[in-house]
């Protein structure tokens, strides 16, 4: 599947699109299609997110895994700091990101 | 240390307005983030791996407890508790929110600090010795020349739009604490035949991918000639240096393709010239400067003595004080690398200790050093005794400086968009195996650098050993190298072979070091005993 990823202008925070919106957490993300770079134009113009870009991903029983590690370190946060991850309550949720 | 006047206090205080202008008007979504960017670069706001990072100048490393205190309280008011002392004595959060980024620029200018030109393609922070103003083997203090260096490069308007980013580094000492041969500039206080101090300069190091060692191009420059000549250096490079490639644009290639001497030729020729406009500024300014670095009022008659009966503290000492120029006082550094920790990473409210501690213990002065730790430039040894307690009960109190468990490494992939793999486990991973008391004692000094990618932003060229963190189609992987220094005899570390994953990489380290302790001679350090016996050993035991 291809999912699309950017910043949150205010924040900076990572945000994945989700269809209709866009969500912190990466098992939001919709598939996109062929539909990204349309997508992008659109909310980049609106000043929703910026640095928006497709990547490559897997819908695994587990949840919307990015294909590379960047991007699921990006998901999640710090590998070094589960605390400040999205997860900081389970510490198993760095081993899908490795 | 140096007090802001009203030119530079105005100039700091006009930028935050400046730039809360252009913030407001970039989330009114009146700026693009095409046309956003270079502000916010500008003013060291990056976008990182997971948010904003904003990186804060600390010129030449030196900074007060007033100072200090402010970037603990902005780490707990505007980030998530925590900093990153970085490799260029800088500062950096993690997790900043543009909208408040004109707040904390505020409150920085409050106590005369900023991030301008910690970004972008301009004269980056000077950088100087750790321990200027204090070390017994210093010729000057070197800071007010890179007070005077700092005042010439800030807004600049010829150098803010170079081929790429240039770092100057300027020291005193024989002994290099600095890694100047390593940089854009590298500047050496000297003292010619006639007894006169001057400036030596070496021009076109670096480390990145296509690390080089910075050559002598200038021997001895007058101090009433500085500037004239940094600026005949950097007027050749902008108009000759490539714009054309971005991993060719740094001076140390210019300097490479044209050769030092016909480099150094152009810079002679351009210095004539600038010499006959008189840029200098008046030796009188450099005079005004240099009382702001005067020594602090020493007790003269403190005493050298020390009660090392606690073992924990005598270790301490052994590893992490240096020689003061004052009887009965030591330069303290503090380890921002506890067994198993993040290199250079300190809580809010450690940060906000070690500024009470300088305040009570060492004339209100602290540095940020290379190597990502904090320096208490002017301890009385016989305060040093409660200072380590009160650092140790805050867990700042490791023993370890220049060994194995003090790494030098980049945020890594964990945090720095650019990077290929992540360098901070691994820092954890070789803290953890070597960082025992026993272990570190047997090693000696071993300086251990990880970069997560080729820029090397944590200096593996120069690291007696070196990691380097690759992508591997998609998979982290790491280069070992060997034998790099950044010293006085600075060299470059060469590449043992094949890389390795996570593990293995841990296990070459071991390996090396065992070469090394099956081999040393009496009183070699890992640096030594690679230099006489070679690379070969070492492959034969970490491939063989």
């Amino acid at each position: 599947m291809k999912i699309l990823t950017g910043n949150d202008l205010k924040s900076g925070a990572v945000v994945w699109w989700t269809g209709v919106g866009w969500s912190l957490d990466v098992n939001n993300a919709a598939d996109v299609g062929e539909d990204g770079t349309k997508i992008i134009a659109r909310e980049e113009g609106a000043q929703n997110v910026f640095a928006a870009y497709v990547i490559d991903g897997e819908k695994t029983s587990d949840g919307v895994r990015p294909a590379h590690i960047k991007d699921r370190i990006r998901a999640l946060g710090p590998t070094v700091r589960p605390d400040l991850t999205l997860k900081p309550s389970d510490p198993e949720a760095v081993n899908w990101v490795i | 240390m140096y007090k802001y006047d009203q030119y530079d206090q105005q100039m700091v205080d006009t930028r935050v307005a400046e730039f809360r202008d252009q913030v407001r008007r970039r989330l009114a979504g009146e700026l693009t983030e095409e046309q956003f960017r270079p502000l916010r670069l500008q003013n060291g706001l990056y976008l990182q791996l997971h948010a904003y990072m904003l990186r804060v100048a600390v010129p030449y490393g030196t900074l007060n407890s007033a100072q200090m205190t402010v970037l603990g309280d902005i780490a707990d008011k505007y980030d998530r508790g925590y900093g990153h002392f970085t490799t260029r004595q800088n500062i950096q959060y993690n997790w900043i929110k543009l909208e408040d980024t004109p707040d904390i620029l505020a409150d920085l200018a409050k106590v005369e600090m900023h991030a301008i030109q910690t970004s972008g393609n301009c004269i980056r922070n000077i950088s100087s010795d750790q321990y200027a103003g204090a070390a017994a083997d210093e010729l000057v203090d070197p800071r007010p020349y890179a007070e005077l260096l700092r005042q010439w490069s800030s807004f600049h308007p010829e150098f803010l739009t170079l081929p790429r980013k240039f770092k100057i580094a300027v020291i005193a000492s024989e002994t290099d604490r600095a890694a100047m041969r390593l940089h854009d500039i590298g500047i050496k206080m000297v003292k010619n035949d006639a007894g006169e101090i001057g400036c030596q300069f070496y021009v076109g190091g670096g480390m990145g991918r296509t690390p080089m060692i910075g050559p002598m191009i200038k021997e001895f420059v007058p101090l009433d000639q500085l500037i004239t000549y940094s600026e005949a250096c950097l007027r050749v490079y902008n108009r000759y240096g490539r714009r054309d490639n971005k991993y060719k644009a740094r001076i140390k290639i210019l300097v490479h393709e044209l050769g030092k001497d016909e480099y150094a030729r152009q810079v002679e020729e351009e210095f004539a010239h600038l010499l006959s406009q008189g840029i200098e500024p008046p030796l009188a300014e450099l005079e005004r400067i240099k009382p702001y670095f005067d020594d602090p009022a020493f007790d003269t008659g403190a005493s050298d003595d020390l009660d090392l009966s606690d073992s924990d503290f005598r270790v301490w000492v052994e590893r992490n004080c240096h020689a003061h120029k004052q009887a009965g006082y030591t330069i303290a550094t503090v380890s921002l690398k506890p067994i198993g920790g993040i290199p250079g990473d300190a809580s809010a409210d450690q940060i906000r200790l070690m500024a009470q501690l300088a305040k009570d213990y060492s004339f209100d002065e602290l540095r940020v050093t290379h190597a990502q730790n904090i320096v208490f430039p002017h301890v009385k040894k016989a305060d040093l005794y409660t200072l380590w307690q009160k650092l140790d009960e805050a867990g700042l109190g490791t023993a370890n400086l220049d060994s194995v468990g003090d790494i030098i490494a980049c945020p890594g992939l964990d945090y720095c968009s650019l990077a290929n793999a992540r360098s901070i486990p691994v820092a954890q991973k070789i803290s953890e195996r070597f960082g025992s008391a026993e272990k570190q004692a047997e090693i000696g000094e071993l300086k251990l650098k990880i970069s997560g990618c080729i820029n090397a932003c944590g200096h593996h060229h120069a690291g007696h050993i070196g990691i380097l963190g690759v992508d591997k189609k998609g998979v982290e992987n790491y280069q070992l190298l060997l034998g790099g220094c950044e010293g006085a005899d600075t060299s470059l570390g060469k590449i043992t072979g094949p890389g390795f994953d996570e593990d293995g990489i841990v296990d070459a380290v071991e390996k090396a070091t065992g070469v090394y302790l099956a081999n040393k001679q009496e009183g070699e350090r890992f640096l030594d005993t690679y230099r006489r016996i070679g690379m070969d050993p070492f492959k034969e035991a970490i491939y063989g």
